[in-house]
Protein backbone atom coordinates (compact mmCIF):
# COMPACT_ATOMS: atom_id res chain seq x y z
CA UNK A 1 0.00 0.00 0.00
CA UNK A 2 1.53 3.28 -1.02
CA UNK A 3 1.27 6.51 0.95
CA UNK A 4 -1.47 8.00 -1.26
CA UNK A 5 -3.80 5.03 -0.72
CA UNK A 6 -3.16 5.02 2.99
CA UNK A 7 -3.95 8.73 3.12
CA UNK A 8 -7.27 8.31 1.31
CA UNK A 9 -8.34 5.50 3.59
CA UNK A 10 -7.41 7.60 6.59
CA UNK A 11 -9.40 10.57 5.34
CA UNK A 12 -12.57 8.45 5.21
CA UNK A 13 -11.99 7.19 8.69
CA UNK A 14 -11.13 10.65 9.98
CA UNK A 15 -14.20 12.17 8.35
CA UNK A 16 -16.47 9.58 9.93
CA UNK A 17 -14.86 10.20 13.30
CA UNK A 18 -15.32 13.97 13.09
CA UNK A 19 -18.92 13.66 11.91
CA UNK A 20 -19.60 11.33 14.81
CA UNK A 21 -18.09 13.80 17.27
CA UNK A 22 -20.24 16.57 15.76
CA UNK A 23 -23.41 14.53 16.15
CA UNK A 24 -22.63 13.61 19.77
CA UNK A 25 -22.02 17.30 20.53
CA UNK A 26 -25.20 18.47 18.79
CA UNK A 27 -27.25 15.88 20.63
CA UNK A 28 -25.70 16.47 24.06
CA UNK A 29 -24.43 12.90 24.40
CA UNK A 30 -21.79 14.02 26.84
CA UNK A 31 -20.54 10.67 28.11
CA UNK A 32 -20.18 9.26 24.60
CA UNK A 33 -18.33 12.45 23.58
CA UNK A 34 -15.98 12.18 26.55
CA UNK A 35 -15.16 8.61 25.52
CA UNK A 36 -13.67 10.00 22.29
CA UNK A 37 -10.75 11.50 24.23
CA UNK A 38 -7.40 9.88 24.97
CA UNK A 39 -6.34 9.76 28.61
CA UNK A 40 -4.07 12.78 28.05
CA UNK A 41 -6.49 14.80 25.92
CA UNK A 42 -6.30 18.60 25.79
CA UNK A 43 -9.25 20.75 24.71
CA UNK A 44 -8.47 24.37 23.87
CA UNK A 45 -10.47 27.39 22.72
CA UNK A 46 -8.03 30.28 22.41
CA UNK A 47 -9.14 33.90 22.71
CA UNK A 48 -7.81 36.92 20.84
CA UNK A 49 -6.59 35.14 17.74
CA UNK A 50 -4.96 31.84 16.91
CA UNK A 51 -3.57 31.30 20.38
CA UNK A 52 0.14 31.24 21.09
CA UNK A 53 0.69 29.73 24.53
CA UNK A 54 -2.29 28.66 26.61
CA UNK A 55 0.00 28.32 29.63
CA UNK A 56 0.63 32.06 29.52
CA UNK A 57 -2.49 33.69 28.09
CA UNK A 58 -6.20 33.74 28.79
CA UNK A 59 -8.17 31.23 26.72
CA UNK A 60 -11.93 30.81 26.49
CA UNK A 61 -11.35 27.22 27.50
CA UNK A 62 -8.18 25.26 28.19
CA UNK A 63 -9.04 21.90 29.69
CA UNK A 64 -6.70 19.07 30.54
CA UNK A 65 -8.23 15.60 30.68
CA UNK A 66 -9.41 15.91 34.27
CA UNK A 67 -11.08 19.26 33.56
CA UNK A 68 -12.78 17.78 30.47
CA UNK A 69 -14.20 15.15 32.81
CA UNK A 70 -15.26 17.84 35.29
CA UNK A 71 -16.97 19.81 32.51
CA UNK A 72 -18.87 16.70 31.44
CA UNK A 73 -19.87 15.88 35.03
CA UNK A 74 -21.17 19.43 35.38
CA UNK A 75 -23.22 19.12 32.19
CA UNK A 76 -24.60 15.80 33.42
CA UNK A 77 -25.44 17.19 36.87
CA UNK A 78 -28.80 18.55 35.74
CA UNK A 79 -27.86 21.88 37.36
CA UNK A 80 -25.77 23.46 34.62
CA UNK A 81 -28.13 26.42 34.23
CA UNK A 82 -26.38 27.72 31.12
CA UNK A 83 -27.66 24.56 29.39
CA UNK A 84 -31.09 24.36 30.98
CA UNK A 85 -32.83 23.76 28.72
CA UNK A 86 -30.05 22.54 26.43
CA UNK A 87 -29.35 24.68 23.37
CA UNK A 88 -30.80 23.31 20.16
CA UNK A 89 -27.79 22.73 17.94
CA UNK A 90 -26.78 21.63 14.47
CA UNK A 91 -23.35 21.99 13.00
CA UNK A 92 -21.85 21.59 9.59
CA UNK A 93 -18.29 20.35 9.25
CA UNK A 94 -16.37 20.84 6.05
CA UNK A 95 -12.93 21.33 4.48
CA UNK A 96 -11.52 18.34 6.33
CA UNK A 97 -7.81 18.03 5.55
CA UNK A 98 -5.16 15.73 6.91
CA UNK A 99 -2.32 18.15 7.47
CA UNK A 100 0.34 15.72 8.68
CA UNK A 101 0.82 12.10 9.63
CA UNK A 102 3.20 11.33 12.43
CA UNK A 103 3.20 7.61 13.13
CA UNK A 104 -0.12 6.82 14.79
CA UNK A 105 -1.01 10.49 15.20
CA UNK A 106 -2.85 12.45 12.55
CA UNK A 107 -3.00 16.20 12.44
CA UNK A 108 -6.38 17.16 10.96
CA UNK A 109 -7.99 20.52 10.28
CA UNK A 110 -11.56 21.38 9.34
CA UNK A 111 -14.06 24.23 9.37
CA UNK A 112 -17.22 24.17 11.46
CA UNK A 113 -20.35 26.26 11.46
CA UNK A 114 -22.66 25.76 14.43
CA UNK A 115 -26.20 27.11 14.65
CA UNK A 116 -27.38 27.54 18.25
CA UNK A 117 -30.94 28.32 19.25
CA UNK A 118 -31.84 29.05 22.85
CA UNK A 119 -33.96 31.45 24.90
CA UNK A 120 -31.63 34.35 24.15
CA UNK A 121 -31.99 33.90 20.40
CA UNK A 122 -30.07 32.41 17.52
CA UNK A 123 -26.28 32.46 17.39
CA UNK A 124 -23.83 31.34 14.74
CA UNK A 125 -20.44 30.01 15.83
CA UNK A 126 -17.86 29.62 13.10
CA UNK A 127 -14.45 28.11 13.70
CA UNK A 128 -11.36 26.45 12.35
CA UNK A 129 -10.82 23.22 14.27
CA UNK A 130 -7.45 21.52 14.68
CA UNK A 131 -7.31 17.92 15.83
CA UNK A 132 -4.58 15.53 16.75
CA UNK A 133 -6.02 12.04 16.48
CA UNK A 134 -4.38 8.90 17.78
CA UNK A 135 -5.19 5.23 17.54
CA UNK A 136 -6.12 3.62 20.84
CA UNK A 137 -7.13 -0.04 20.68
CA UNK A 138 -7.60 0.37 16.93
CA UNK A 139 -10.06 3.26 17.34
CA UNK A 140 -9.38 6.91 16.60
CA UNK A 141 -9.33 9.14 19.68
CA UNK A 142 -8.82 12.85 20.20
CA UNK A 143 -5.53 13.68 21.88
CA UNK A 144 -5.91 17.38 21.16
CA UNK A 145 -8.67 19.61 19.87
CA UNK A 146 -8.28 23.32 19.31
CA UNK A 147 -11.26 25.41 18.24
CA UNK A 148 -10.37 28.83 16.85
CA UNK A 149 -13.55 30.87 16.65
CA UNK A 150 -13.43 33.47 13.89
CA UNK A 151 -14.64 36.17 16.31
CA UNK A 152 -12.71 35.08 19.40
CA UNK A 153 -11.23 38.57 19.75
CA UNK A 154 -14.65 40.09 20.36
CA UNK A 155 -17.26 39.90 23.08
CA UNK A 156 -18.93 36.49 22.92
CA UNK A 157 -22.16 35.21 24.36
CA UNK A 158 -21.98 32.21 26.66
CA UNK A 159 -20.77 29.01 25.04
CA UNK A 160 -21.73 26.32 27.51
CA UNK A 161 -22.45 23.61 24.94
CA UNK A 162 -19.60 21.57 23.43
CA UNK A 163 -17.89 23.37 20.56
CA UNK B 1 -25.73 69.38 42.80
CA UNK B 2 -29.19 70.33 41.52
CA UNK B 3 -32.34 68.33 41.85
CA UNK B 4 -34.92 69.16 39.23
CA UNK B 5 -38.65 68.68 39.60
CA UNK B 6 -38.59 65.91 37.02
CA UNK B 7 -36.04 64.05 39.11
CA UNK B 8 -38.35 63.57 42.06
CA UNK B 9 -39.45 60.46 40.21
CA UNK B 10 -36.28 58.66 41.36
CA UNK B 11 -37.70 58.32 44.85
CA UNK B 12 -40.65 56.57 43.23
CA UNK B 13 -38.34 54.06 41.56
CA UNK B 14 -35.72 53.45 44.27
CA UNK B 15 -36.83 52.84 47.80
CA UNK B 16 -34.88 51.49 50.77
CA UNK B 17 -35.82 47.84 50.27
CA UNK B 18 -37.20 47.68 46.76
CA UNK B 19 -36.42 49.00 43.27
CA UNK B 20 -38.62 49.33 40.22
CA UNK B 21 -38.15 46.90 37.33
CA UNK B 22 -38.02 49.68 34.74
CA UNK B 23 -34.56 50.61 36.03
CA UNK B 24 -33.25 47.53 34.22
CA UNK B 25 -35.06 47.76 30.91
CA UNK B 26 -36.07 51.35 30.13
CA UNK B 27 -33.78 52.74 27.38
CA UNK B 28 -34.48 56.30 28.59
CA UNK B 29 -33.08 55.40 32.01
CA UNK B 30 -30.01 53.87 30.39
CA UNK B 31 -29.41 57.11 28.46
CA UNK B 32 -29.60 59.05 31.75
CA UNK B 33 -27.22 56.57 33.40
CA UNK B 34 -24.64 57.29 30.72
CA UNK B 35 -24.87 61.03 31.39
CA UNK B 36 -25.05 60.88 35.17
CA UNK B 37 -22.91 57.87 36.04
CA UNK B 38 -20.73 56.50 33.24
CA UNK B 39 -19.76 59.86 31.71
CA UNK B 40 -19.38 61.59 35.04
CA UNK B 41 -18.25 59.48 37.97
CA UNK B 42 -14.88 57.71 38.32
CA UNK B 43 -14.92 54.66 36.06
CA UNK B 44 -12.17 52.04 35.98
CA UNK B 45 -10.50 52.02 32.56
CA UNK B 46 -7.31 49.93 32.62
CA UNK B 47 -4.19 48.99 34.50
CA UNK B 48 -0.80 50.66 34.22
CA UNK B 49 0.85 47.27 33.64
CA UNK B 50 -1.00 47.01 30.31
CA UNK B 51 1.10 49.92 28.96
CA UNK B 52 4.48 49.44 30.65
CA UNK B 53 6.69 51.26 28.10
CA UNK B 54 6.69 54.77 26.66
CA UNK B 55 4.22 55.08 23.75
CA UNK B 56 2.38 51.84 24.59
CA UNK B 57 -1.37 51.99 24.06
CA UNK B 58 -4.37 49.77 24.63
CA UNK B 59 -8.01 50.24 23.61
CA UNK B 60 -10.39 50.37 26.56
CA UNK B 61 -13.84 51.84 27.14
CA UNK B 62 -16.09 53.92 29.33
CA UNK B 63 -19.56 52.52 28.81
CA UNK B 64 -20.19 52.25 25.05
CA UNK B 65 -17.40 54.75 24.26
CA UNK B 66 -13.95 53.45 23.25
CA UNK B 67 -11.11 55.03 25.21
CA UNK B 68 -7.48 54.83 24.17
CA UNK B 69 -5.22 54.44 27.20
CA UNK B 70 -1.71 55.59 26.32
CA UNK B 71 1.61 56.24 28.00
CA UNK B 72 3.45 59.22 26.59
CA UNK B 73 7.21 59.68 26.19
CA UNK B 74 7.48 61.08 29.70
CA UNK B 75 5.66 58.12 31.25
CA UNK B 76 2.36 59.89 31.89
CA UNK B 77 -0.89 57.95 31.35
CA UNK B 78 -3.57 59.51 29.15
CA UNK B 79 -7.14 58.52 28.39
CA UNK B 80 -8.00 59.71 24.90
CA UNK B 81 -11.17 59.59 22.86
CA UNK B 82 -10.73 57.81 19.56
CA UNK B 83 -12.17 60.52 17.34
CA UNK B 84 -10.29 62.78 14.95
CA UNK B 85 -11.01 66.44 15.78
CA UNK B 86 -11.05 67.16 12.05
CA UNK B 87 -13.98 65.17 10.67
CA UNK B 88 -14.70 62.66 13.42
CA UNK B 89 -12.97 59.61 11.94
CA UNK B 90 -11.89 56.77 14.20
CA UNK B 91 -8.16 57.41 14.57
CA UNK B 92 -6.90 54.07 15.94
CA UNK B 93 -8.28 50.70 14.80
CA UNK B 94 -5.81 48.54 16.72
CA UNK B 95 -6.49 46.99 20.10
CA UNK B 96 -3.00 47.53 21.47
CA UNK B 97 0.54 48.31 20.41
CA UNK B 98 3.29 50.89 20.62
CA UNK B 99 3.09 54.13 18.66
CA UNK B 100 4.77 57.50 18.95
CA UNK B 101 2.01 58.90 16.79
CA UNK B 102 -1.49 58.05 15.66
CA UNK B 103 -2.26 59.03 12.09
CA UNK B 104 -5.87 59.47 11.07
CA UNK B 105 -6.22 57.56 7.79
CA UNK B 106 -8.82 59.99 6.39
CA UNK B 107 -6.69 63.16 5.88
CA UNK B 108 -3.42 62.17 7.58
CA UNK B 109 -3.66 64.36 10.65
CA UNK B 110 -1.28 62.95 13.23
CA UNK B 111 -1.35 62.97 17.00
CA UNK B 112 1.21 62.20 19.67
CA UNK B 113 0.86 59.50 22.30
CA UNK B 114 -0.27 62.32 24.63
CA UNK B 115 -3.09 63.18 22.20
CA UNK B 116 -1.61 66.47 21.03
CA UNK B 117 -1.86 67.42 17.35
CA UNK B 118 1.48 66.80 15.66
CA UNK B 119 0.85 67.73 12.06
CA UNK B 120 -1.80 68.21 9.43
CA UNK B 121 -1.48 67.48 5.71
CA UNK B 122 -1.00 70.48 3.41
CA UNK B 123 -0.96 72.98 6.30
CA UNK B 124 -0.96 76.05 4.03
CA UNK B 125 -4.66 75.37 3.49
CA UNK B 126 -5.32 76.69 7.00
CA UNK B 127 -5.08 80.27 8.17
CA UNK B 128 -4.04 80.28 11.83
CA UNK B 129 -4.67 76.65 12.84
CA UNK B 130 -5.22 76.51 16.60
CA UNK B 131 -3.16 73.40 17.21
CA UNK B 132 -3.71 73.32 20.96
CA UNK B 133 -7.49 73.16 20.33
CA UNK B 134 -7.26 70.34 17.81
CA UNK B 135 -5.74 67.42 19.70
CA UNK B 136 -7.58 64.23 20.59
CA UNK B 137 -10.08 64.82 23.38
CA UNK B 138 -9.00 63.70 26.84
CA UNK B 139 -11.10 62.09 29.52
CA UNK B 140 -11.19 65.12 31.81
CA UNK B 141 -9.65 63.58 34.89
CA UNK B 142 -7.30 60.61 35.18
CA UNK B 143 -6.08 59.13 38.45
CA UNK B 144 -4.78 55.77 39.54
CA UNK B 145 -4.66 53.76 42.71
CA UNK B 146 -2.36 50.76 43.00
CA UNK B 147 -1.85 50.82 39.23
CA UNK B 148 -5.61 50.76 38.56
CA UNK B 149 -6.35 53.71 36.26
CA UNK B 150 -9.69 55.46 36.58
CA UNK B 151 -11.15 58.21 34.44
CA UNK B 152 -13.87 60.76 35.05
CA UNK B 153 -15.41 62.68 32.17
CA UNK B 154 -16.56 65.39 34.59
CA UNK B 155 -14.10 68.27 34.91
CA UNK B 156 -14.72 68.44 38.63
CA UNK B 157 -16.10 66.27 41.38
CA UNK B 158 -14.70 64.22 44.24
CA UNK B 159 -11.08 63.09 43.96
CA UNK B 160 -10.45 59.41 43.25
CA UNK B 161 -9.24 58.94 46.84
CA UNK B 162 -12.45 60.49 48.19
CA UNK B 163 -14.50 58.43 45.77
CA UNK B 164 -12.86 55.12 46.68
CA UNK B 165 -13.08 55.95 50.38
CA UNK B 166 -12.82 52.89 52.59
CA UNK B 167 -12.84 50.56 49.57
CA UNK B 168 -9.24 51.62 48.79
CA UNK B 169 -8.18 49.39 51.66
CA UNK B 170 -9.37 46.34 49.72
CA UNK B 171 -6.94 47.25 46.92
CA UNK B 172 -4.17 47.55 49.53
CA UNK B 173 -5.07 44.04 50.68
CA UNK B 174 -4.81 42.82 47.10
CA UNK B 175 -1.40 44.42 46.51
CA UNK B 176 -0.06 42.85 49.70
CA UNK B 177 -0.25 39.49 47.93
CA UNK B 178 2.67 40.51 45.76
CA UNK B 179 6.08 40.33 47.41
CA UNK B 180 6.78 43.51 45.40
CA UNK B 181 3.47 45.18 46.18
CA UNK B 182 2.23 45.23 42.58
CA UNK B 183 -0.33 43.43 40.47
CA UNK B 184 0.01 43.02 36.73
CA UNK B 185 -2.59 42.32 34.07
CA UNK B 186 -0.49 40.66 31.41
CA UNK B 187 -2.39 37.61 30.18
CA UNK B 188 -5.03 39.15 27.90
CA UNK B 189 -8.77 39.53 28.41
CA UNK B 190 -11.79 37.35 27.76
CA UNK B 191 -14.89 39.29 26.74
CA UNK B 192 -18.15 37.73 27.89
CA UNK B 193 -21.31 39.32 26.55
CA UNK B 194 -24.76 39.01 28.07
CA UNK B 195 -28.11 40.21 26.87
CA UNK B 196 -28.89 41.83 30.17
CA UNK B 197 -28.68 45.14 31.97
CA UNK B 198 -25.36 46.01 33.58
CA UNK B 199 -26.88 46.42 37.03
CA UNK B 200 -27.89 42.76 37.18
CA UNK B 201 -24.19 41.98 36.75
CA UNK B 202 -23.09 44.71 39.16
CA UNK B 203 -25.39 43.54 41.95
CA UNK B 204 -24.62 39.87 41.46
CA UNK B 205 -20.88 40.38 42.03
CA UNK B 206 -21.44 40.88 45.75
CA UNK B 207 -24.60 38.82 46.09
CA UNK B 208 -23.80 36.00 48.48
CA UNK B 209 -27.30 34.55 48.29
CA UNK B 210 -27.04 33.00 44.82
CA UNK B 211 -23.90 30.78 44.81
CA UNK B 212 -25.49 27.86 46.66
CA UNK B 213 -28.08 27.59 43.90
CA UNK B 214 -26.62 29.01 40.70
CA UNK B 215 -23.29 27.22 41.20
CA UNK B 216 -24.64 24.00 42.70
CA UNK B 217 -23.50 22.09 39.62
CA UNK B 218 -19.85 22.94 40.33
CA UNK B 219 -20.01 22.39 44.08
CA UNK B 220 -21.66 19.03 43.49
CA UNK B 221 -19.09 17.61 41.08
CA UNK B 222 -15.80 19.17 42.21
CA UNK B 223 -13.93 19.57 45.48
CA UNK B 224 -14.62 23.32 45.46
CA UNK B 225 -15.06 24.75 48.95
CA UNK B 226 -16.73 27.95 47.76
CA UNK B 227 -20.19 26.63 48.55
CA UNK B 228 -19.67 26.62 52.31
CA UNK B 229 -18.61 30.28 52.26
CA UNK B 230 -22.13 31.22 51.27
CA UNK B 231 -23.99 28.65 53.34
CA UNK B 232 -26.41 29.39 56.14
CA UNK B 233 -23.67 28.93 58.78
CA UNK B 234 -21.11 31.16 57.11
CA UNK B 235 -19.52 33.85 59.25
CA UNK B 236 -18.54 35.84 56.16
CA UNK B 237 -19.86 39.40 55.93
CA UNK B 238 -21.42 41.52 53.26
CA UNK B 239 -20.32 45.15 53.48
CA UNK B 240 -21.38 48.51 52.03
CA UNK B 241 -18.44 50.91 51.89
CA UNK B 242 -20.60 53.77 50.63
CA UNK B 243 -20.30 55.41 47.19
CA UNK B 244 -21.72 52.19 45.75
CA UNK B 245 -18.65 50.09 46.63
CA UNK B 246 -19.51 46.74 48.17
CA UNK B 247 -17.69 43.68 49.46
CA UNK B 248 -18.17 40.10 50.47
CA UNK B 249 -15.66 39.84 53.29
CA UNK B 250 -14.73 36.17 53.47
CA UNK B 251 -11.91 36.61 55.98
CA UNK B 252 -13.90 35.31 58.97
CA UNK B 253 -14.31 31.98 57.16
CA UNK B 254 -10.69 31.82 56.01
CA UNK B 255 -9.48 32.68 59.52
CA UNK B 256 -11.62 29.85 60.85
CA UNK B 257 -9.84 27.58 58.38
CA UNK B 258 -6.55 29.13 59.52
CA UNK B 259 -4.47 27.74 56.66
CA UNK B 260 -2.20 29.89 54.48
CA UNK B 261 -3.56 29.77 50.89
CA UNK B 262 -6.49 27.69 52.16
CA UNK B 263 -8.81 30.29 50.57
CA UNK B 264 -7.28 29.29 47.21
CA UNK B 265 -7.91 25.59 47.77
CA UNK B 266 -4.23 24.86 48.23
CA UNK B 267 -1.47 25.12 50.80
CA UNK B 268 1.72 27.08 51.41
CA UNK B 269 3.83 23.92 51.06
CA UNK B 270 3.06 23.79 47.37
CA UNK B 271 4.41 27.33 46.77
CA UNK B 272 7.72 27.42 48.67
CA UNK B 273 9.37 30.14 46.55
CA UNK B 274 6.37 32.40 46.79
CA UNK B 275 5.98 31.95 50.53
CA UNK B 276 9.68 32.63 51.04
CA UNK B 277 9.37 35.86 49.04
CA UNK B 278 6.32 36.87 51.06
CA UNK B 279 8.11 36.16 54.35
CA UNK B 280 10.97 38.34 53.19
CA UNK B 281 8.67 41.16 52.11
CA UNK B 282 6.28 41.21 55.06
CA UNK B 283 7.91 39.24 57.87
CA UNK B 284 6.77 35.72 58.69
CA UNK B 285 3.89 36.61 61.00
CA UNK B 286 2.35 39.23 58.71
CA UNK B 287 2.88 37.08 55.61
CA UNK B 288 1.05 34.24 57.31
CA UNK B 289 -1.89 36.53 58.14
CA UNK B 290 -2.05 37.80 54.55
CA UNK B 291 -1.96 34.28 53.13
CA UNK B 292 -4.68 33.10 55.52
CA UNK B 293 -6.98 36.09 54.86
CA UNK B 294 -6.96 35.74 51.08
CA UNK B 295 -7.53 38.38 48.44
CA UNK B 296 -10.59 40.63 48.45
CA UNK B 297 -13.97 40.13 46.80
CA UNK B 298 -14.96 43.72 46.15
CA UNK B 299 -17.09 45.58 43.61
CA UNK B 300 -15.87 49.11 42.97
CA UNK B 301 -18.84 51.04 41.56
CA UNK B 302 -19.71 51.05 38.74
CA UNK B 303 -17.41 48.62 36.92
CA UNK B 304 -14.34 47.15 38.64
CA UNK B 305 -14.92 43.78 40.27
CA UNK B 306 -11.90 42.33 42.04
CA UNK B 307 -12.85 38.69 42.49
CA UNK B 308 -10.10 37.07 44.55
CA UNK B 309 -8.12 35.66 41.62
CA UNK B 310 -9.25 37.75 38.67
CA UNK B 311 -10.76 41.08 37.79
CA UNK B 312 -13.89 41.75 35.80
CA UNK B 313 -14.42 45.08 34.11
CA UNK B 314 -18.09 45.72 33.45
CA UNK B 315 -18.95 47.54 30.26
CA UNK B 316 -22.49 48.81 29.79
CA UNK B 317 -23.06 48.99 26.01
CA UNK B 318 -26.86 49.31 25.85
CA UNK B 319 -29.78 48.83 28.21
CA UNK B 320 -29.68 45.07 27.59
CA UNK B 321 -26.11 44.59 26.35
CA UNK B 322 -23.30 44.19 28.86
CA UNK B 323 -19.78 42.85 28.46
CA UNK B 324 -17.58 41.56 31.25
CA UNK B 325 -13.89 41.88 30.40
CA UNK B 326 -12.04 39.40 32.57
CA UNK B 327 -8.41 38.51 33.18
CA UNK B 328 -6.37 36.67 35.79
CA UNK B 329 -4.65 38.74 38.45
CA UNK B 330 -0.90 38.29 38.31
CA UNK B 331 1.20 39.26 41.31
CA UNK B 332 4.60 40.70 40.59
CA UNK B 333 7.31 38.45 41.98
CA UNK B 334 5.00 35.43 42.33
CA UNK B 335 5.40 33.21 39.23
CA UNK B 336 4.45 30.02 41.09
CA UNK B 337 1.18 31.49 42.28
CA UNK B 338 0.47 33.20 38.96
CA UNK B 339 0.24 29.96 37.02
CA UNK B 340 -2.48 28.68 39.33
CA UNK B 341 -4.26 32.05 39.08
CA UNK B 342 -4.37 31.70 35.30
CA UNK B 343 -5.54 28.09 35.36
CA UNK B 344 -8.29 28.70 37.92
CA UNK B 345 -9.45 31.86 36.16
CA UNK B 346 -9.73 30.10 32.80
CA UNK B 347 -11.67 27.24 34.32
CA UNK B 348 -14.19 29.36 36.14
CA UNK B 349 -14.91 32.49 34.10
CA UNK B 350 -15.47 33.77 30.58
CA UNK B 351 -18.02 32.53 28.03
CA UNK B 352 -17.34 28.84 28.77
CA UNK B 353 -16.53 29.22 32.47
CA UNK B 354 -17.72 26.55 34.87
CA UNK B 355 -19.05 29.33 37.14
CA UNK B 356 -19.67 32.40 34.99
CA UNK B 357 -21.66 30.74 32.22
CA UNK B 358 -24.30 30.01 34.84
CA UNK B 359 -24.23 33.56 36.22
CA UNK B 360 -24.69 34.77 32.64
CA UNK B 361 -27.68 32.46 32.26
CA UNK B 362 -29.19 34.10 35.35
CA UNK B 363 -28.57 37.63 34.03
CA UNK B 364 -30.34 36.81 30.79
CA UNK B 365 -33.23 35.04 32.54
CA UNK B 366 -33.49 38.07 34.79
CA UNK B 367 -33.69 40.40 31.80
CA UNK B 368 -36.43 38.27 30.24
CA UNK B 369 -38.28 37.87 33.52
CA UNK B 370 -38.40 41.54 34.25
CA UNK B 371 -40.24 42.22 31.02
CA UNK B 372 -43.34 40.78 32.68
CA UNK B 373 -45.33 43.72 34.04
CA UNK B 374 -46.11 42.53 37.56
CA UNK B 375 -45.08 42.65 40.30
CA UNK B 376 -43.34 45.84 39.21
CA UNK B 377 -40.77 45.79 42.01
CA UNK B 378 -37.68 43.80 42.97
CA UNK B 379 -37.59 42.97 46.64
CA UNK B 380 -34.29 43.73 48.41
CA UNK B 381 -35.14 43.39 52.10
CA UNK B 382 -33.01 40.35 52.87
CA UNK B 383 -31.12 40.94 56.12
CA UNK B 384 -32.52 44.47 56.61
CA UNK B 385 -33.50 43.61 60.20
CA UNK B 386 -29.98 42.46 61.06
CA UNK B 387 -27.89 45.12 59.33
CA UNK B 388 -25.17 46.43 61.62
CA UNK B 389 -22.28 48.88 61.55
CA UNK B 390 -18.74 47.57 61.71
CA UNK B 391 -15.89 49.21 63.66
CA UNK B 392 -15.31 51.67 60.81
CA UNK B 393 -19.00 52.53 60.62
CA UNK B 394 -19.76 50.69 57.38
CA UNK B 395 -23.00 48.77 57.02
CA UNK B 396 -22.47 45.01 57.30
CA UNK B 397 -24.70 41.97 57.15
CA UNK B 398 -24.48 38.23 56.79
CA UNK B 399 -22.90 36.61 53.74
CA UNK B 400 -26.26 36.06 52.08
CA UNK B 401 -27.82 39.42 53.02
CA UNK B 402 -28.67 42.11 50.49
CA UNK B 403 -26.63 44.83 52.19
CA UNK B 404 -24.54 45.31 49.01
CA UNK B 405 -27.54 45.74 46.69
CA UNK B 406 -29.12 48.27 49.02
CA UNK B 407 -25.83 50.15 49.18
CA UNK B 408 -25.49 50.18 45.40
CA UNK B 409 -28.99 51.56 44.95
CA UNK B 410 -28.57 54.19 47.66
CA UNK B 411 -25.53 55.53 45.82
CA UNK B 412 -27.12 55.14 42.39
CA UNK B 413 -30.15 57.16 43.41
CA UNK B 414 -27.97 59.95 44.76
CA UNK B 415 -26.10 60.29 41.45
CA UNK B 416 -29.17 59.90 39.27
CA UNK B 417 -30.99 62.58 41.24
CA UNK B 418 -28.22 65.08 40.75
CA UNK B 419 -28.16 66.45 37.23
CA UNK B 420 -25.04 68.60 37.65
Amino acid sequence: MNAAVSMRASLDEVTQFIYREARLQDEHQYAAWEALWTDDGVYWLPANGEGVDPEQEMSILYDNRSRIALRVRQLLSGKRHAQLPPSRLRRLISNIEIMAIDGEELSVDCNSLVFESNARGETLWVARNHYRLRRVADELRMAFKKVVLVNNDRALFTVAFLL
Amino acid sequence: MNTTAKDRAWSDLIQPARVHGSLYHDPAIFALELARIWYRTWVYVGHESEIPRAHDFVMKSIGPTPVLMTRDGRGRVHLLLNRCPHRGNEVCAEQSGNRRSFVCPFHAWSFGSDGSLHSVAFPDGYDGLQRDQLGLAHVSRVASYGGFVFGSMASDGPTLADYLGGAAETIDRLLAFSPEGEVELTTGFLQHRVKANWKFVLENETDGYHPAFVHASVFGVSDSSIGALYGADSRALSRDYGNGHTELDLRPEFRRLGQPLGWFGTSAERFPDYVAAMNLAHGEQRAREILIDGTPHVMIFPNLFIAEIQIFVLQARAVDDTVQHVTALQFKGAPQLNRRLRQQTMGSVGPAGLLLADDAAMYERNQRGIAARDPQWLYLARGLHREQRDAQGYRVGGATDEVPSRGIWRHYRQWMESSA
